[in-house]
């Protein structure tokens, strides 16, 4: 990908995680509302299930790329000096990496145990 | 040059008074960084409530204690503005809603039905 076509890369990228964020989202929320799961063995079972546990590793490698390309455009925004503004998207990057391999972690567990 | 230099500035955010789609727009902003800022704590959430029944338990006591509550609200106000804004930029980019009048109008939707929406969904999980 050129220089030129990396800010085209980005938005193509915004949109796609956007479709499958807001499409996982309503079925997320519209189990918790209309089909919950009661206990623990259930809340587990439905989060471990083999459709649901891959589906949701995808949901959060959809939402950290998502994060990142909005909170990238909105630190160019608001912070200009160059080396905070390097800084702060640094720190933002071990973040979201971090998080997605906390949350990877005990969804991949919750499928062994 | 001269008409360059006499541009008013004016940045003062108290006192720039932005269109609707403006203010439905900024909303998708503040919703979007307040997400990002709150996920470790959804993250959290996730790993303790499949830890163990116990861990269970303590994850579904804190979304139903007071604080917990608004913050389910919060999260779903979020989700429905951003979410509902989203839709309507998708929208947009594909020539539909573009019209002045119409823009206007799912703007002032999508900020009225965001915490509507809010309200309905965290009452409807808790």
């Amino acid at each position: 990908m050129s220089r030129k076509a990396s800010g085209l890369k980005a938005w193509a990228i915004q949109r796609l995680s956007a479709i499958y964020i807001g499409l996982f989202s309503i079925y997320l929320v519209a189990v918790l509302l209309f089909a919950a799961p009661a206990d623990y063995p259930a809340w587990k079972a439905w989060i471990g299930g083999p459709v649901v546990s891959v589906a949701l590793l995808l949901f959060v490698l959809s939402v950290l790329m998502h994060a990142w390309i909005g909170v990238r455009d909105v630190l160019i925004d608001y912070v200009h000096p160059i080396a905070v503004r390097a800084a702060l998207l640094g720190l933002i990057a071990l973040a979201l990496v971090a998080m997605g391999l906390w949350a990877a972690q005990a969804l991949i567990l919750v499928r062994l145990v | 040059m001269t008409s360059t230099a006499r541009r008013p500035v004016h940045l003062n955010l108290f006192k720039i008074r932005l269109p609707i789609g403006g203010i439905m727009s900024i909303i998708h902003r503040a919703t979007g960084v307040f997400m990002f800022l709150v996920l470790p704590y959804l993250i959290y959430l996730l790993v303790l409530s499949l830890s163990g029944p116990e861990g269970y338990a303590k994850a579904a006591g804190a979304v139903h204690s007071l604080p917990g509550m608004l913050f389910v609200f919060l999260i779903m106000w979020s989700l429905a503005h951003h979410l509902l804004a989203g839709i309507r930029y998708l929208l947009i980019d594909v020539d539909l809603g573009v019209e002045k009048e119409v823009a206007r109008q799912t703007a002032l939707g999508v900020i009225v039905a965001g915490p509507i929406l809010g309200l309905l969904l965290a009452w409807g999980v808790l």
